[in-house]
C-alpha cells in the first residue's frame, strides 16, 4: 500500500498544492515553519481522519478560508482507491472512500494504516502514564475495532462509580448493592482490555528489542515492561482491597486505568531520569518502529511511516542506520522531514538508496529529483 | 448551525412574541426558527382553539397523577392497565418511563401489568436507586401474588446498571426474573423499536442470569 497522490487545498498553511509521490521514500525539505509538517498532518487525515498534533479540525482550516480538503490516491496491490475528507466551517466533517461517504469514521480506521514518528512523541517518555497508554490504545485499536468501544465503556463505568464514591463522602448512604453492581460492570469491560494489552505487550516487547539493538548496536540495556495491578490478583478482588482506600479518596484507585508502561535503561533505572537526550530518542524511534512491525504483521501489507524532523537529536551515525533500516524491505514507503536539503542528498547517497525530494518554500512545494 | 445563524437576525416586533417564542424553544427538539413557526400558526387560529391548547397544558401539570402501583401516568388512583381485571397481575413488565409502556401497549401482545421506574440509574447524571421507583417494585414482589418479572429497558450501559441492581434486589423473592432479547444495537431505546420487533423480544424474553460474586 502507498499513497500515489496528495492534493491540500485550504489546509493550514496551504492554499492549494498538488504532489505526486515515489513509492519508497519522499523527502519534504525547507526551512522551519515552511509547512513541511503539515504536509505529514494531512497524510494522517487520510488514515486516521484526524490530525496527529491538533484535535479541533476546524483550526485546520487556513485563516480566511470556510473549508479544506485533503485528498489522496492511494494504490493497494494495484487497486486504486481515493480517499477524500473535508470539512467546512461549522458543519460536520465528510470523509470519503472513493466517493462514497462513511457513516462511521471508525470503518475507515486501520484501512490505510500509518506510524508518525514525532518530536512530540517524548511526552511519551517524559509525561503521566495516560500518555503511555494512549500509545497503547492507538496502537491496539487500529488493529482491533471492538477494542476502543470497550475501552470507551470502562471509561463509562468508572466514571459512574467515581460518581457514586463521591455521593457517598457527601454523606448519602453508599448503596453497596449498587457497588457491587458497577465493580462487576468494571471487572467485565476491564479484564478483556488488561488481556488484549497484555497479549499486545508480549508480541510488542521482542519488536522493540530487535529495534532499538538494531538502531544503537551497542550494550546499551534498556527494557520495556507492561505494569498493571490486575497482574497481581483478580479484578474483583482488588476493587475490594481498595474499597476503604477508595472511599477516603472517593475515586477508584485500582484498574486499567492505572496500567502503566516502564521505561528502563542501565538495569532498572529510570529512562526519564537516567537515559540521555539521544538514548531517549532512540527508545522512542524503536518503540514506534515496533508499531510499525506490529501494524505490519497484523494488517499484512506495509504501513505508511513519517518520520517528522528525527536527524535533529540523532548522531549521524544513528541516522545512517535508521535510514538503512526504514528504507530496506521490511518497510514500505516513507515521508520524512528535514531543514536540509543537502543533509537528505548526502545520507541517501551514502547508503545508495534512492529519495524524491520536494523543497518546500512558503506554501509551494517544488520537487527537486525527477528521477527520485 | 443555518438556525443558529437565523437565530442572531431574528429581530422581533412585539416582546410577546419574542417571550412566547423562548418559551417553545425551551422544548426538547425544538429550535428558534419551528419555535416561531408554531407561535406563528397559533396566533393565526382562532381564540378557543388555542384556549383548549393552554388549558391541556395547564391542567397537564395541575391534575395529573401517578398510578399508585405501577408509577406510570394516570388521571385516576389507580391506572386503567392496573385496574383491569383482563390483566395478569401475577406479570410485571419493568420499564424506564411512560413512552415504553405505550411503545409495549402498541403491541398488543403483552397482557400483563407495568412498573414505571422513572429512570435509570446513573450515579454521573445524579440518578440513584432511590431517586427510582426500586423500592416499591421490591415491595410489590414482596407482597406476594407475582409470578414473574420482565425487565425491559434500553440496552444501553446504564440500562445494564440498573438490570443488574433490580435482579440483585429481587433474586431472592422466589420469582422469575427475565429480560427482552435485546437485538435492539447498543444505546437503541426501546421507544424506537418497531411494534413487530418489541412484541417479538417479549414473546421470546428470557431469563435473566447472571454469576453473583
Ligand atoms: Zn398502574
Amino acid at each position: 500500500m502507498w499513497l500515489k497522490q496528495l492534493a491540500v487545498l485550504n489546509f493550514k498553511n496551504y492554499t492549494e498544492v498538488t504532489l505526486h509521490f515515489a513509492p519508497e521514500v519522499n523527502a519534504f525539505t525547507g526551512a522551519n515553519g515552511a509547512g513541511k509538517t503539515n504536509l505529514l498532518d494531512a497524510i494522517h487525515y487520510l488514515s486516521l481522519c484526524k490530525s496527529f498534533f491538533n484535535p479541533i479540525d476546524s483550526q485546520q482550516i487556513r485563516r480566511d478560508a470556510d473549508w479544506f480538503m485533503v485528498q489522496g490516491e492511494f494504490d493497494k496491490d494495484g487497486q486504486a482507491d481515493t480517499v477524500a475528507c473535508s470539512l467546512k466551517r461549522n458543519q460536520k466533517k465528510q470523509f470519503k472512500k472513493n466517493k462514497k461517504a462513511y457513516s462511521r469514521l471508525a470503518d475507515h480506521i486501520g484501512q490505510f494504516p500509518l506510524v508518525m514518528v514525532s518530536p512530540s512523541d517524548s511526552a511519551i517518555v517524559t509525561d503521566g502514564s495516560e500518555e503511555r497508554r494512549r500509545f497503547v490504545d492507538n496502537v491496539i485499536s487500529q488493529t482491533d475495532l471492538a477494542y476502543l468501544d470497550g475501552l470507551i465503556a470502562y471509561n463509562k463505568c468508572l466514571a459512574q462509580r467515581n460518581s457514586l464514591l463521591k455521593q457517598a463522602a457527601r454523606g448519602s448512604k453508599l448503596d453497596s448493592s449498587l457497588l457491587e453492581v458497577l465493580d462487576m460492570q468494571l471487572v467485565e469491560f476491564g479484564v478483556p482490555i488488561f488481556e488484549k494489552r497484555r497479549a499486545f505487550m508480549a508480541e510488542f516487547i521482542p519488536e522493540f528489542d530487535n529495534h532499538y539493538r538494531f538502531l544503537t548496536d551497542t550494550a546499551e540495556t534498556v527494557s520495556l515492561v507492561y505494569e498493571s495491578q490486575l497482574m497481581h490478583a483478580p479484578f474483583g478482588t482488588l476493587l475490594e482491597q481498595y474499597l476503604d482506600r477508595d472511599r477516603l479518596l472517593e475515586r477508584t484507585n485500582v484498574g486499567i486505568h492505572k496500567d502503566d508502561l516502564l521505561f528502563t535503561i542501565h538495569g532498572d533505572m529510570p529512562l526519564k531520569k537516567f537515559g540521555s537526550q539521544g538514548q531517549q530518542k532512540s527508545f522512542l524511534i524503536a518503540l514506534k518502529l515496533a508499531q510499525y512491525s506490529f501494524l505490519h504483521r497484523q494488517k499484512g501489507f506495509k504501513p505508511l511511516l513519517l518520520l517528522d524532523d528525527i536527524f535533529d537529536k540523532l548522531d549521524d551515525h544513528r541516522t545512517r542506520k535508521l535510514m538503512q533500516m526504514v528504507s530496506a524491505d521490511d518497510f514500505g514507503q516513507i515521508f520524512l522531514t528535514d531543514t536540509d536539503s543537502m543533509r537528505i542528498n548526502r545520507i541517501f547517497d551514502e547508503i545508495n538508496r534512492r529519495v524524491r525530494i520536494f523543497e518546500i518554500n512558503s506554501c509551494t512545494a517544488r520537487q527537486l529529483e525527477k528521477n527520485g | 448551525m443555518w438556525e443558529k445563524k437565523y437565530l442572531c437576525v431574528m429581530n422581533f416586533s412585539s416582546k410577546l412574541l419574542e417571550q412566547a417564542v423562548a418559551e417553545f424553544g425551551r422544548l426538547p427538539g425544538v429550535g428558534q426558527k419551528t419555535a416561531l413557526r408554531l407561535v406563528l400558526h397559533l396566533l393565526s387560529q382562532p381564540e378557543a382553539e388555542v384556549s383548549r391548547f393552554t388549558e391541556a397544558l395547564d391542567r397537564l401539570k395541575r391534575e395529573i397523577r401517578y398510578c399508585t402501583t405501577c408509577h406510570n401516568v394516570s388521571d385516576t388512583a389507580v391506572c386503567e392497565i392496573c385496574a383491569s381485571h383482563k390483566r395478569d397481575g401475577a406479570l410485571i413488565c419493568v420499564v424506564e418511563d411512560t413512552r415504553d409502556v405505550m411503545a409495549i401497549e402498541n403491541t398488543d401482545q403483552y397482557h400483563g401489568v407495568y412498573h414505571v421506574l422513572g429512570g435509570l440509574i446513573s450515579p454521573m447524571d445524579g440518578v440513584g436507586p432511590s431517586d427510582l421507583q426500586i423500592d416499591s417494585l421490591v415491595k410489590r414482589v414482596e407482597a406476594g401474588g407475582v409470578r414473574e418479572v420482565i425487565v425491559a429497558l434500553s440496552a444501553t450501559m446504564e440500562g445494564d446498571t440498573t438490570i443488574f441492581y433490580l435482579y440483585k434486589k429481587l433474586k431472592d423473592f422466589g420469582v422469575q426474573i427475565s429480560t427482552i432479547a435485546r437485538g435492539i444495537s447498543f444505546g437503541g431505546e426501546l421507544e424506537y423499536v418497531d411494534e413487530v420487533t418489541l412484541g417479538r423480544s417479549i414473546a421470546t424474553r428470557v431469563p435473566y442470569e447472571r454469576s453473583i460474586a
